[in-house]
């Protein structure tokens, strides 16, 4: 008996050592890794990683650690990810169309080359949002009135160089009006000036909706198809507007990382955007979901790219 | 009969008392420490929060939240650094009353003051919640611009050693807050190519430098003891302090009061409400002359309002999902990932949420005030009985580690040290600092407001309209003015009243 127990001890033993051999990445992670959000604590970006968060410790046993370095509209934290370890145990959070369009409009001390990007896991869409008291009840009530009062419609937005702003410029070519655009100090303050009736409406995200859903009403949302949580809000390409935009999340991680890492890294990210609850969870927050891995990462960031560098130049952004 | 009375018991479990004794006490030594607010302390909380109730999670952030506010005001009075920028005010007499003496005396003026303002914060988080939220949809960009000149103006009341530097000082302070990647309209600005300014100057980091370091500086080159030791222990003076606060009940429910609605303000947070308490307090007294030179009342209107918008910024928060401060930001997020959301129907259709945590919030407030003394005689005896060359390294350390923790950046320490010893430098030519940091505060609040308030206005052909048309605009212009012109009417009015002393005198 004493003498099989040790026979399996051993037995045990050379199975775990053969199975550990192959690759040192099957261990990681073996400690806590450092999410770093390049804004600060309360924003979408912070709260999104805060969901992601909640899912990690039971998928991949240790702690998912987040962390904040505000500074710049993100650029700060951008342009230190490289000096960073590549060890897989930092990753920083990433947003578009901030780290494609801020380069090009300036030195900010990082180029887009320069971010290795392993997933970007979902999208806010745009939104036209107005206050439930509004004149506006349709989006065509709204370019009706801006055809006839050039200007007059102010609309607040998160910041300039946005995906709000990009969006506005977009759209006012596209329907042949002029509108203005009051930017604000990120989405909160933007819904506050809605609600507070400081505007006629806001260029804001479906979140938006999703989270002052009794004091607004949305237009019509930039997808491709209606969002789940509002299937009653018409999309712009219903209604003859070629126009799916948004605000992009993704997480990057150091150049330094090797090839395997980054994979797996990917991976990790793809199991917890595909867990059932997490992306209810996410959907019931106004957020679409999307699944761009790392092995697709250059093909997407090419037509991204492509698209905000047209359009930043269209809309006067960058040179 | 008050609302939601039903859900006190609720709060009194002996895991929220827990929670709410625990959190005052982490949030007060997390808040007494340079460059570690409130923000951060309540941001680390939240992975913990994700196991627990909703009710139980608010108790913990709350009382953190609040613990962090009032311990701030330790290192205001004992190192004349602001713990958190919410006790840039009591610095002003704080430390004067610490470098006579009378430190202790002032901790404990400022823990009756935090008590009451929170507990008036807190008291109309239950009773106005919902009328109370309009306040910050009725302040539009124009609104905040003249807050941020009326704020501005207080310069003139902080200087009165000289007009001229203080003006000098505030220019400079809001120069300082252009530089970096603006926040509102993207520009780079004023970084002369270097990353390390691409960030900005970080309000906190800049509070640390301006504030310690000169202090520090000063330590070093006087033989003197930092501060007086007592002849013999005096325990926690707290009749004195009370005899205090009985006397100036009136400056504390006015501070409070202003507290509340400042910090029903998105835009706005504790320290301008302490700063618009402190000028309010001074104004009305009896003897302005002794602010500034260690009149307890000062630290009492600074404290009490401060604490106050802890309970006025939830009020934004519950009742419409817009945070009211900072650290409301993250709690509103933390309340996210648990399914709450919270809007005008949450106070009918989650009030065991609501009104659970509103008890335990009071609750927390008023076990501040055991906590708060038992640890401010602790940091006062250790920063009194400290050898000086203990004292120096150990505060110069925890201002390169608070400074560095507010965005984990290191550019944040290097920028501390320059405009701490610049500070100093111009601490030698009679400039004081307050002008410096409030321009520095201001001056993004007003930029932002004026250029969205121009925006708006000329879109709609109505710039006199939109600067000079709007109703609380006027009055907070009203005020600017009076703030501006009081001295000049106060050097008229004393003369006069010097006169009726005398002749009282003479009977």
């Amino acid at each position: 008996m004493r003498a099989f127990a040790s026979l399996a001890g051993v037995a045990l033993a050379a199975l775990s050592l053969g199975l550990a051999a192959p690759a040192a990445a099957q261990s990681y992670p073996d400690k806590p890794v450092n999410y770093i959000i390049p804004f600060g604590p309360g924003g979408e970006s912070d709260i999104t990683a805060r969901h992601q968060q909640a899912f990690y410790p039971d998928m991949f046993g240790q702690d998912l650690v987040i962390e904040y370095k505000p500074g710049g509209g993100g650029a700060v934290g951008w342009s230190q990810l490289n000096d960073y370890k590549g060890d897989g145990y930092t990753w920083m959070g990433v947003n578009l169309p901030h780290i494609v369009v801020q380069p090009m409009q300036k030195d900010v001390g990082f180029k887009t080359d320069d971010l290795t990007i392993v997933y970007m896991f979902h999208y806010t869409p745009d939104a036209i949002v107005v206050h439930k008291d509004s004149e506006f009840q349709t989006l065509q009530d709204l370019v009706d009135y801006a055809k006839a009062n050039p200007g007059r419609v102010t609309l607040s937005g998160s910041g300039k160089a946005t995906s709000n702003h990009i969006a506005q410029v977009l759209f006012d070519g596209m329907a042949g009006i002029k509108t203005t655009y009051v930017p604000f100090k990120g989405t909160g303050a933007a819904v506050t000036a809605l609600l507070g009736k400081q505007v006629a409406a806001e260029w804001g995200y479906t979140s938006v909706g999703a989270s002052h859903r009794d004091q607004v009403r949305m237009l019509a949302v930039a997808m491709d198809e209606r969002h789940p949580l509002f299937p009653d809000v018409p999309t712009f390409k219903e209604l003859g507007f070629e126009l799916a935009s948004g605000a992009y999340r993704g997480i990057a991680v150091p150049k330094s990382t090797p090839e395997e890492l980054r994979q797996q890294i990917s991976d990790m990210i793809g199991q917890i955007n595909h867990d059932p609850e997490f992306r209810k969870r996410l959907e019931n927050d106004g957020m679409a979901m999307l699944d761009v891995g790392y092995a697709e990462m250059g093909a997407f960031m090419a037509k991204m790219t492509e698209t905000y560098h047209g359009v930043a130049k269209e809309a006067g952004i960058a040179e | 009969m008050l609302p939601g009375i039903e859900y006190f018991a609720a709060a009194l479990t002996p895991f929220n008392v827990a929670l709410a004794l625990g959190g005052v006490a982490a949030g007060t030594v997390v808040g007494s420490l340079p460059g570690l607010t409130a923000t951060m302390a309540v941001a680390v909380l939240v992975p913990l929060t994700f196991a627990m109730a909703p009710a139980s999670a608010l108790i913990l952030m709350g009382a953190i939240y609040t613990g962090a506010i009032y311990g701030g005001a330790y290192a205001a009075i004992l190192l004349n650094t602001p713990g958190t920028p919410s006790a840039i005010g009591t610095t002003f007499d704080g430390y004067p009353m610490a470098k006579r003496g009378d430190g202790d005396l002032a901790i404990s003026a400022a823990s009756l003051a935090s008590v009451v303002g929170g507990l008036v914060g807190a008291l109309a988080l239950l009773l106005l919640a919902p009328p109370l939220a309009e306040v910050a949809l009725a302040f539009g960009p124009m609104e905040y611009f003249w807050l941020a000149i009326f704020g501005l103006s207080l310069i003139a009341a902080l200087s009165e050693a000289s007009l001229l530097k203080g003006l000098i000082g505030g220019c400079f302070g809001l120069l300082l807050s252009t530089i970096g990647v603006a926040e509102i309209s993207s520009d780079v600005r004023f970084t002369f190519g270097s990353r390390t300014l691409l960030g900005g100057i970080e309000i906190v980091s800049a509070l640390i430098g301006l504030y310690c370091i000169p202090v520090l500086i000063d330590m070093v080159a006087t033989p003197d003891r930092h501060l007086q030791v007592e002849a013999k222990p005096r325990g926690f003076r707290l009749r004195e302090a009370l005899t205090i606060s009985w006397r100036g009940k009136i400056n504390l429910l006015r501070s409070s009061i202003i507290g509340t609605l400042v910090g029903i303000l998105p835009g706005a947070g504790g320290s301008i409400a302490g700063l618009v308490a402190y000028s309010e307090a001074r104004r009305s007294s009896k003897h302005p002359e002794r602010y500034g030179k260690g009149e307890p009342d000062g630290v009492q209107a600074t404290e009490s309002a401060n604490n106050a918008t802890v309970g006025g910024g939830f009020i934004p928060t519950l009742v419409l999902g817009i945070p009211g401060t900072p650290p409301d930001a993250v709690i509103l997020g933390a309340l996210l990932v648990q399914g709450v959301r919270t809007g005008p129907n949450l106070f009918t259709e989650q009030g065991s949420i609501v009104y659970t945590f509103i008890y335990g919030l009071l609750l927390a407030t008023v076990l501040m005030l055991p906590v708060g003394l038992v640890i401010g005689r602790y940091a006062y005896r250790s920063i009194v009985t400290v050898p000086k060359a203990m004292l120096v390294p150990t505060v110069g350390f925890m201002t390169m580690i608070g400074s560095y923790a507010i965005r984990n950046n290191i550019s944040d320490v290097v920028v501390m040290i320059v405009l701490g010893v610049f500070g100093w430098g111009l601490g030698r030519f009679g400039f004081a600092v307050s002008p410096i940091v409030l321009g520095l505060i201001l001056g993004a609040i007003a930029e932002q407001g004026f250029v969205q308030a121009w925006t708006i206005g000329s879109a709609m052909d109505d710039l006199p309209g939109m600067f000079f048309g709007r109703p609380i605009s006027l009055g907070i212009v009203a005020l600017t003015l009076l703030s501006l012109f009081y001295p000049l009417l106060r050097a008229r009015l004393p003369a006069r009243r010097g006169v009726v002393r005398e002749a009282s005198y003479d009977e």
